[in-house]
């Protein structure tokens, strides 16, 4: 039975008493809104994404775009997402496919945070003017450290270290896979994290050899379909990382459609090309905590124990024990990916409900850890919907030694988080392996927005540390009494072992 | 030496202080219990509370000798508290599990300050007399005439309080067990150090700063045994850009040292002055927000916030230096 159609959601007009018939915009969408006809350019809104291409393009701001010009009759339960997925799924019945991260409409616990900063009693430090010192080691840690007094006086250090990754902020790039996004756009994450001086991850899409002189800065990935990986791949990361969950969508796999995986995507993934890439849901030799902890041990081995090697979950629950069990086995880092997540695809309804907000799942892993004692001898890193510099220090402040950013590195792309990354057409060239697309994204030119970001927000969390009266990263981690809760209930601020604000030392 | 000096010496800095906190600290002050822990305690009145403590003393260990602290009108000074202490031999075995005569003191002390409301333990230490209020130096001074005490080893403070003004528990110096601290500045790290502490089973119970460098110095001096110049480096670690630039050897200590100990350092502004049976140790912060002189007179070394007090103790000291930020000044006794 047809429903007939959905209304528009966004509206693309053209002035054009502006437009000079340059044809950009026709050139620039992918999803066919623009045509000319005569000396007319028109639009055909119902396949307009939002992603701001067009408009970034025009170079006479001639176009003009409105969300929801059509919108429902309002109505507190059956919002208008609610409303379009049963129709849509009343003519499918299949899962609705969404990209990015969660969409529901809560607060972020960030927003609920407020930071300190000092008077009077204190003085707030300069970083202008005094040293700052933001340098992050992630990796395990020695529970003490044994020293031996030679005869001539001196001090010699028994304790061997573990092999730790060396950050200068801590800021890193999360895993998306070449495949999800393209290689112009990995090429330009891994570019900027050189600059940088920290490290992008692979994701689970194999490692290109293009990339290949950036491998000191890149932690490979092993997600559940193992594509891509040899020893070869081992050897050339920094770090290995094990991806059993993912913030966006735990507790299930994911698939890569085989439109996308062109000769290149095949080549990098160890697959058949246009062949789909499908990540199982649990990887198959790991039904139990002490099978992930061989795997550690496995992948050790394999690189004579000289790699740090992290494993990342999805923030669920019982988060805070899980990560307790990896930190007890030889793994060197934790990754935490809150419900905010971001993805290329996701099923709507884990994307949106399924999981726990990043703040909550890094004050409980902080907790646990301390309690059983084990918690500096493990590092902490904290994903899932961080945007600014702020969220980087409140997740420090509530026990994260550092932070992956995903969707704020690809923003730095030009990424206008449209949301329709599963479709293989992105306009910026990131979520996409469509030539004409990715040559959009020059590697030599964005790269360097990625390092801004970086420098720009690593500037701001050491004035915020100064005017906290604290010169080393190291004096911000887990200290959660330089944060207050802000409109938050008593049970959280008590998880987040948060003092509401107003209240005193 | 008696406590004469320092209470001039005190005195002179009377500025830096508001009259609502100040106290001291005398190691071998008590010869004659020499071998018992020195438990101190402010009581608010002799009725419900002092019942109460001696209730748990006994059932922990022995008392052989307990005195009200004496003290001396004051018209500068209102005797909030009644101070007492007790000669006290801890049982090892009274709690029926593995435990130290320093376990026994710390579960004394959680104890008492925890469920006893009108009692505070404010000292534990063996043969080290402490003794503070609210008020300025010279009356505290007066009050418990400290002039009537010697010993080899005096701490002090003058204290300007923000945070629990006129509360005679957050006088300085703080004790616990050998360790005595005085203290000037925020530690701003305090939530970290704090985390890093209760990760090895540590509670702070005193609602203050301070309390953290004593754990620290313990978990680092007598837990994890580094000596007393690398367990302050801990606490006040070179820059990294000062690590980068050292000789191998050095470099690989310090690295190994600042990532093992991250948790531990203290930030934000202090002076300190940690000190326990065997010597003192004086040390600031890693950029010197905080005054700290040191003098050397003789086999004495004087550690002060300004010249002008050790000056009226040693009017002609052999040397006077301002230790360099981070750099701890170390004394031994021989």
């Amino acid at each position: 039975m047809p429903i007939g159609s959905v209304p528009a959601k966004y509206k693309v007009t053209i002035d054009s008493d502006l437009c000079m018939l340059c044809e950009r915009c026709i050139e620039n969408c992918p999803y066919g809104t623009f045509r000319r006809e005569g000396n007319k350019i028109l639009a055909f809104s119902r396949a307009c994404t939002g992603c701001h291409r067009c408009v970034a393009m025009c170079p006479r701001d001639a176009i003009s775009l409105e969300e929801k010009p059509v919108d429902y009759r309002s109505h507190p339960v059956w919002s208008r997402e609610a409303r379009e997925a049963i129709y849509t799924q009343a003519q499918s019945g299949k899962i609705v496919l969404t990209g990015m991260g969660n969409a529901l409409d809560v607060p972020p616990i960030f927003d609920r945070l407020l930071l300190d900063a000092c008077q009077v009693t204190n003085p707030s430090i300069d970083p202008l003017r005094e040293p700052m010192e933001l340098r992050t080691y992630i990796g395990k840690k020695p529970r003490r450290i044994d020293i031996r007094q030679t005869p001539d006086g001196d001090t010699d250090l028994v304790t061997e270290l573990a092999p730790n990754l060396k950050c200068e902020t801590p800021i890193m790039i999360g895993h998306m896979s070449y495949g999800a996004i393209s290689l112009n756009a990995q090429l330009s994450l891994a570019r900027g994290a050189v600059a940088a001086g920290t490290f992008m991850g692979t994701g689970e899409g194999g490692l290109h050899q293009s990339l290949y002189p950036y491998q000191n800065n890149m932690i490979v990935q092993i997600a559940s379909g193992r594509f891509g990986v040899d020893i070869d791949y081992l050897e050339r990361g920094a770090a290995i990382e094990i991806k059993i969950g993912q913030g966006a969508k735990p507790g299930i796999g994911g698939h890569l459609p085989g439109e996308k995986v062109d000769e290149s995507v095949s080549k990098t993934r160890m697959i058949p090309p246009h062949s789909d890439a499908i990540s199982p849901a649990p990887h198959h030799d790991i039904y139990s905590i002490e099978d992930l902890s061989q795997l550690v041990r496995s992948l050790k081995e394999a690189t004579e124990w000289k790699k740090p090697v992290f494993v990342k979950i999805a923030a669920v629950h019982n988060v805070a024990a899980i990560a307790a069990g990896i930190a007890r086995s030889s793994a060197d880092a934790v990754v935490i990916d809150g419900f905010r997540g971001g993805t290329g695809t996701a099923p709507r309804v884990f994307r949106d409900h399924v999981g726990i907000p990043i703040e909550a799942a890094v004050a409980a892993v902080d907790a646990k850890l301390t309690e059983q004692g084990i918690r500096n001898e493990v590092s902490v890193i904290a994903s899932g919907g961080i945007r600014d510099s702020a969220d980087v220090t409140k997740a420090i402040a509530l026990g994260a030694d550092a932070v992956y950013i995903g969707t704020a590195a690809l923003i730095s792309l030009g990424c206008r988080v449209c949301g329709h990354c599963y479709r293989g057409l992105c306009p910026w060239g990131i979520a996409t392996q469509r030539e004409d697309l990715t040559a959009r994204l020059d590697p030599d030119v964005m790269h360097q927005n990625v390092s801004n970001l970086i420098h720009g927000w690593t500037l701001e969390i050491s004035e915020l540390m100064g005017a906290a009266g604290i010169n080393s990263i190291e004096s911000l981690r887990g200290n959660r009494d330089r944060l207050r809760g802000y409109m938050l209930d008593e049970n959280l601020l008590s998880v987040l072992d948060v003092k509401t604000v107003g209240a005193g030392a | 030496m008696d406590g004469t000096a320092i209470r001039e010496a005190l005195s002179t800095m009377d500025e830096r202080g508001n009259g609502e906190g100040a106290g001291f600290a005398v190691y071998g002050a008590f010869p004659e219990f020499a071998d018992y822990y020195a438990v101190h305690v402010f009581y608010d009145d002799l009725i419900g509370p002092k019942t109460a403590v001696e209730e748990e003393l006994e059932k922990l260990g022995t008392v052989a000798h307990d005195e009200e602290i004496p003290t001396y009108e004051q018209a500068g000074l209102k005797k909030r508290h009644i101070p007492w202490r007790y000669f006290f031999q801890p049982n090892v075995s009274a709690l029926g599990t593995t435990a130290s005569e320093e376990d026994i003191l710390v579960y004394l002390m959680k104890k008492v300050n925890t469920t006893i409301p009108g009692a505070l333990i404010y000292s534990t230490g063996k043969n080290i007399g402490v003794f503070k209020a609210a008020g300025w130096p010279e009356d505290v001074a007066d009050f418990y005439r400290i002039q009537d005490y010697e010993g080899y080893l005096w701490l002090s403070h003058n204290r300007y309080p923000t945070n629990t003004a006129g509360w005679w528990g957050g006088a300085h110096p703080f004790n616990l067990l050998d360790w005595t601290v005085v203290h000037n500045g925020e530690i701003t790290s305090y939530g970290t150090n704090k985390r890093y502490l209760e990760s090895f089973g540590y509670v702070c119970t005193m609602h203050t700063d301070t309390e953290v460098v004593a754990y620290l110095t313990d978990l680092l001096r007598r837990q994890h045994s580094l000596p007393t110049e690398l367990a302050f480096k801990a606490l006040a670690p070179p820059f990294w850009d000062d690590i980068d630039r050292m000789p191998e050897r050095e470099r690989a200590l310090d690295t190994a040292l600042r990532m093992t100990y991250s948790p531990a350092m203290m930030n934000g502004p202090f002076a300190i002055v940690v000190a326990n049976s065997e010597g003192m140790v004086g040390i600031t912060d890693r950029i010197k927000l905080r005054p700290l002189v040191a003098a050397e007179a003789g086999d004495r070394l004087y550690l002060s916030s300004e010249e002008a007090a050790i000056r009226v103790v040693e009017p002609s000291p052999d040397r006077v230096w301002m230790p360099r930020a981070g750099e701890p000044v170390i004394g031994r006794v021989w």
